[in-house]
């Protein structure tokens, strides 16, 4: 892993706060969505779904459809003939279009392309599915019984061990240690059961895309997603296309949070363009984003933590069950992972299971796995300080991991921010103030990976001077006003010389999606190495023009010096000179870079919360708020404080109202915003954040990612200060109104 | 189903346009006027990213038939800015960074705009509670409340 990228510099634009590029067009209206485009001869797409959790699909009849006027394409599974032999893909398609069986509500079972909306939707009307309703599982405890209805068999991995359902697809473990001699030096062991609710991403812009593909298996995609290469090869291996013969553009993109990772739509939507011969424009309904898409994984957990009188941890352990819905693969390893990151332990360990239930395919949700995995040993730790009389943030402080540390995943890491993020804390007015009757404060830490991947940039420099820079990663949150920067900063230009675009898959090598908080970090790193392979071919055309050797020349304050008395005496060619004569040295002047990025920084935050609970209705109402977080380096601190504060809101909501409800007959209860409530702006306080900047040393700037960190310790810290407002512990997510007033009645 | 003939006035400019009956002020917007400044979150007024000004009276143009526009004044984000000329409040959320994914934007606008006209001093709370409609995921408020905060000292000052 490269450690020594960093070098520490004077920034000229990086850490400052310039205007977004892509602003005016998104306050006028004028940015371009997934559903925001058409094209000549569009047809309108809709999905028939399932009404049932489980049932056989015995026969479909599409005749009627067919026959409607306006109706030009009908399809349902069987027109899915190519069979990829990835059987991770195999499970895509399934997911895209049921086969055999419907696994949850509103499983995919026919489309249909029109000439109108109307038409289309009057058609799924027309399409008569016949089932046979089979037993089903939503919940996730019951799902591992071995009694539990199977939602597929034969995907047991042999990790498992006997007696679980066949639902229990692998089981994964880490740690170090004797957790049980740990626990025998401690003089307080404390043992908890926890539960939380699956909670959707809630993007606000449904899935969208237009596709067409034609008889020659060439097709173009428009599509909303976080990652519109992944899009491509997803796409190309479901249908048997070529990868370059699909070429996919990202629109702008409306929220994904984790959420537009995947596909769903998109195959459908090319199958339907190919069999009516024209594009077909398909756009999901809010009920079926809910119903369809992915959720992040509902969990049940158990934790054990022994802490002895000084509070040192002397032991612990945690099982987390996470439900993957209709398919095998969730992210109970990732929670298995991140538990115990943020804590420097002798003995510890971990196990996650990943539980197959009739309920849509989990899908990523910013820092997937590890909310519910902070969320129970951060509640632990906060009851083992009260029963101790010992303060939540110096027992943290005492624990916490450093530079050196042995992580309770498995690396040793390298300098990380948790510390500072917790002094910070500690000398914070907000840690002191008052707190009124039925107030209650709370503190959490949380931990996310970030990642690297695969990264491709290209940096142009045009013949009047200016910089086009190109990245495959759709900008979910800013990214192209950082990459600017990077890029001007490593140039010497004015930031208003750059500017940076989203290029098609056709345009650039392979991108990783926008995900793992990796954007800032990889694509910036890439985007720098661009910048500086740039800077050394304008440094070869200056020596050729100065009849020097291009070792005798210097890059600096966007321009070539001679490097030196000896290099000889010229006065400097600037970027907009070498760029003007380029055509006479060489040629037009380009740098890149492609990168598996590795060096991703680790990041860490404390949050600190104050709540008031309603003794009447059991409401809770968030008072103050404010997330301490390390950055690396914040490039834009603007989008960083905003990344900090949306994470803290999400949170807030996946601890006080978000909640997938399914009903006995295994349906979603509340697919609508009004009944799965998110917070409104009347709900939230306002979100105070604070940056810290311990760099990252895989980075040339120290950049680590920030997306995601932000989201794993609201849950923790609202937890323990409804806890410690309402005088019982809460076990349970979301702390709606009920469940927070049976706590209170239940003491 | 025969369509039905509207005229309305959209953004000042006196519009005619064809609709079938069922169809939402909305989807006439964006399908058949090239109006997607307006967006659909979620088709049934719990989000307010379609949220536009009917005869001076903010509300969710997926809860409006279109045929009910007959005869009125529309006012969507695209009429916000006067040639390049941005409104005071566009202005001041690029300011404060005051969006993220911008989705839900334009809809925050059109309702600020109208709350401001109504209440040019509100407090952080009116604000809170006029925006309630409109669902922000990215940024969680805090931005957006400060930029409707800042633009209504400006124009307070300016007027």
């Amino acid at each position: 892993m490269p450690k020594d990228e960093f070098q520490a510099r004077d920034f000229k634009i990086v850490g400052t706060r310039p205007l977004r590029p892509d602003g005016i067009d998104k306050v006028t209206g004028k940015a371009r969505y997934g559903a925001d485009v058409t094209a000549p001869g569009m047809l309108w797409g809709a999905v028939l779904r399932s009404p049932h959790a489980h049932a056989r699909i015995v026969s479909i009849d599409t005749s009627a459809a067919e026959a409607m006027k306006g109706v030009k394409a009908v399809i349902t599974r069987a027109d899915f003939t190519y069979q990829p032999d990835d059987p991770g893909l195999a499970d895509v398609l399934d997911n895209c279009m049921a086969g055999e069986k419907a696994r949850y509500d509103g499983h995919a079972v026919a489309a249909v392309a029109a000439t109108s909306k109307k038409i289309a939707h009057d058609a799924l009307d027309a399409i008569k599915v016949e089932y046979e309703v089979l037993a089903h599982v939503t919940d996730v405890d019951e799902a591992m019984k071995p009694d539990a209805p199977v939602i597929e068999a034969g995907r047991q991995q042999e990790n498992v061990p006997a007696g679980l359902s066949e639902n229990v697809t692998s089981r994964s473990k880490y740690g170090h240690g004797d957790p049980e001699a740990g626990f025998s030096q401690a003089d307080l062991v404390i043992e908890r059961s926890f539960t939380t609710a699956a909670t959707h991403q809630g993007y606000i812009e449904p899935h969208a895309c237009l596709a067409t593909l034609g008889a020659d298996g060439q097709g173009d995609l428009w599509v909303c997603t976080q990652g519109h290469y992944m899009v491509r090869n997803t796409c190309a291996g479901l249908l048997g296309l070529d990868a370059g013969m699909l070429r996919v553009t990202a629109s702008e993109i409306g929220g994904g949070f984790g959420g537009k990772t995947h596909v769903w739509i998109e195959p459908v939507a090319l199958m339907l363009s190919r069999k009516a011969g024209k594009p077909v424009k398909l756009v999901m309904s809010r009920d079926e984003v809910f119903r369809a898409t992915g959720p992040t994984a509902s969990s049940s957990i158990d934790v054990k933590i022994g802490m002895k009188k000084d509070g040192t941890i002397t032991g612990a352990t945690a099982t987390y069950r996470l439900q993957a819905g209709a398919y095998p693969g969730a992210i109970a390893f990732l929670s298995a992972m991140c538990g115990f990151a943020p804590y420097d332990l002798e003995n510890v360990r971990t196990e996650g299971f990943e539980v197959m239930t009739n309920r849509p395919k989990a899908a990523a949700y910013r820092a997937p796995g590890a909310p519910m995995a902070a969320y129970p040993v951060e509640s632990v730790i906060d009851e083992l300080c009260q029963k101790l009389d010992l303060d939540p943030l110096e027992t943290r402080l005492k624990n916490a991991a450093d530079e050196g540390t042995k992580s309770a995943y498995g690396p040793t890491y390298p300098a990380i921010g948790l510390k500072a993020t917790l002094k910070a804390a500690q000398s914070h007015p907000h840690w002191t103030a008052p707190l009124g009757e039925n107030q209650g404060r709370g503190v959490a830490c949380g931990f996310w990976f970030n990642f690297g991947g695969d990264t491709c940039v290209s940096l142009m420099v045009n013949p009047d001077g200016t910089v086009s820079l190109s990245e495959g990663n759709p900008d979910i949150g800013g990214s192209r006003a950082s990459m600017s920067m990077m890029a001007a900063e490593e140039l010497g230009v004015p930031l208003d010389q750059v500017r940076t675009i989203i290029a098609d898959t056709a345009s650039l090598g392979q991108n990783e999606v926008t995900d793992g908080s990796r954007v800032t970090f990889a694509v910036g790193l890439a985007t720098i190495k661009a910048a500086r392979h740039a800077i050394e071919i304008m440094k070869e055309r200056a020596a050729m023009t100065w009849g020097i050797d291009p070792e005798a020349v210097d890059w600096h304050d966007g321009a070539a010096h001679p490097a030196g008395p000896n290099a000889g005496k010229f006065p400097p060619m600037t970027i907009k000179e070498i760029a003007a004569i380029a055509s006479n040295t060489g040629g037009p002047i380009a740098g890149h870079h492609e990168v598996n990025a590795e060096g991703a920084g680790v990041s860490f935050a404390t949050h600190m919360v104050d709540t008031e609970v309603d003794p009447e209705t059991g409401a809770v109402k968030v008072l103050r708020y404010t997330v301490f977080q390390d950055a690396g380096k914040a490039v834009h601190p603007d989008y960083v404080e905003g990344q900090f504060q949306g994470g803290a809101a999400q949170g807030i909501g996946w601890a006080i109202n978000e909640e997938y409800i399914y009903g006995e007959d295994g349906r979603l209860q509340n697919p609508g915003f009004l009944d799965y409530r998110v917070p409104v702006a009347s709900d939230l306080p306002m979100i105070e954040p604070v940056i810290l900047e311990i760099p990252n040393p895989g980075h040339p700037y120290g950049v680590r990612g920030v997306g995601e960190t932000s989201i794993v310790p609201p849950l923790a810290a609202i937890a323990n200060a409804v806890s410690r407002a309402a005088g019982v512990r809460l076990t349970s997510l979301p702390m709606s109104p009920p469940r927070v007033l049976a706590a209170l009645k239940g003491q | 189903m025969s369509q039905i003939h509207v005229t309305a006035t959209i953004n000042g400019d006196e519009t005619e346009f064809l609709c079938d009956p069922t169809e939402t002020l909305l989807d006439v917007l964006r399908d058949h006027l090239d109006l997607t400044g307006s967006k659909e979150g979620c088709g049934s007024g719990d989000c307010g990213a379609c949220s536009i000004i009917l005869d001076g009276r903010l509300v969710c143009s997926c809860l409006v038939l279109a045929a009910e526009a007959e005869g009125r004044s529309v006012e969507t984000i695209e009429g916000m800015a006067e040639g390049d000329k941005l409104h005071p409040l566009q202005e001041k959320f690029i300011e404060h960074a005051a969006l993220q994914c911008g989705i839900c934007t334009p809809g925050i606008l059109v309702a600020a705009k109208n709350l401001l006209e109504r209440n040019p001093n509100p407090s952080e709370e009116e604000v809170r509670y006029w925006l309630a409609g409109n669902l922000c995921r990215c940024t969680g408020y805090d931005k957006i409340i400060r930029a409707v905060m800042d633009t209504a000292a400006e124009m307070r000052g300016a007027a």
